[in-house]
């Protein structure tokens, strides 16, 4: 087996790159798939409370980088779904505890016995963020409609395409349908206009993910809610599937806009 | 055609953030601080200057995006017909 690592960054902080992570792994393990994700926020972790396995950890990814034990003793097994397991981050260490070849080396053991290794990126564009892309063979950027998100997703799309890890695959978090009608929020049309990359997913804006976060269950597994499908629908296009965009996610006009855009970038990536 | 908002001379918020967006991320890929702008405006108009006649203050010159790319686009004006030897 040899698995593929996913790596979900940002640059800004609190866009929602740790609920992306713990979603899309969710909702990839619950396709099938062996799936383990990595909190590669050294000193804040957070993956560990997002999926409601804080009381369990014993060892952390700084154990495994200095040897005091082997990667499968610091996996933890989700409670929910058989083949989701997390390795927390330490909480009382820093980013240099880890360096980009540690993330190397413990990914390509992983990669051994897991279809897919999702890592979530610290926020910032200094080691952590420098260690969590450089096992990836794609990485995933979350932006939300929002000056101060784009421009750091700009920054962050320029230097993963320095570090030869491009093109990187966009989703727009938190997109207000009413506020995009009312032209008084970006529309993801907008925002893959300015940053020129290739979507992967749109998320609305939901309350109902701040109670999924209160719980430590991940939305993904809601079978009903729009948001969780929203986030299903990213695990299956990072399989490979096409799944179409639904126009109730985007804005009016927003599906024969995108298609536009995709048209015109063609180009461009070649 | 402007929008009904535009007419009444009300811009939504999405279009000025759009647009300072287009800005501002033109000037972080080629880490040109605005300012540069400005001064690159005017040394080119100096220079062309010097050999034609030129509407300096019809002069554009802009940053425009293409995919994650940009160019450097200048347009100068000429002020009539070509510079005017005087008679007599």
């Amino acid at each position: 087996m040899t698995g593929r690592v996913i790596t979900i960054t940002s640059g800004k902080g609190g866009v929602g790159k740790t609920t992306a992570t713990a979603n899309i792994s969710a909702a990839l393990a619950d396709m099938g798939h062996k799936v383990v994700c990595m909190d590669a926020d050294i000193g804040l972790r957070n993956l560990d409370v997002v999926l409601g396995l804080e009381n369990r950890i014993v060892y952390d990814l700084v154990d495994v980088v200095e040897g005091r034990c082997k990667v499968r003793q610091a996996m933890i097994r989700d409670k929910r779904l058989e083949e989701l397991y997390l390795i927390p981050a330490a909480q009382t260490r820093d980013k240099n505890a880890v360096a980009p070849k540690d993330m190397v080396r413990i990914c390509d053991e992983l990669r051994q016995d897991f279809d897919y290794i999702v890592i979530d990126s610290p926020a910032g564009i200094e080691r952590g963020f420098k260690n969590a892309i450089a096992p990836a063979d794609e990485v995933v950027i979350i932006t939300n409609p929002e000056v101060s998100a784009v421009r750091d997703a700009d920054r962050i799309i320029g230097l993963v395409e320095a570090e030869q890890k491009g093109p990187a695959k966009l989703v727009v978090n938190r997109i207000n349908t009413e506020m995009v009608e009312r032209g008084d929020m970006l529309a993801v049309a907008d925002v893959l206009e300015l940053l020129a990359v290739d979507l992967i997913g749109i998320v609305p804006d939901d309350t109902a993910v701040l109670v999924s976060t209160n719980k430590g269950a991940p939305i993904a597994l809601e079978p009903k809610s729009k948001t969780g499908q929203a986030f299903r629908d990213i695990a299956r296009r990072l399989t490979g599937e096409e799944v179409p965009f639904s126009a109730s996610n985007g804005n009016a006009g927003f599906l024969g806009r995108l298609s536009k855009l995709i048209g015109s970038k063609e180009g461009r990536n070649a | 055609m402007p929008s009904l908002s535009e007419l009444l001379g009300r811009k939504r918020s999405a279009n000025t953030a759009k647009d300072r967006l287009r800005v501002v991320l033109i000037h972080d890929r080629s880490a040109l601080p605005p300012g540069v702008m400005e001064s690159l405006r005017q040394e080119l108009i100096e220079v062309v200057a010097r050999h034609i006649d030129v509407d300096q203050h019809a002069v554009r010159v802009e940053m425009v995006q293409e995919g994650r790319s940009a160019t450097l686009q200048a347009e100068i004006p000429i002020k009539g017909a070509p510079k005017q030897h005087s008679t007599e």
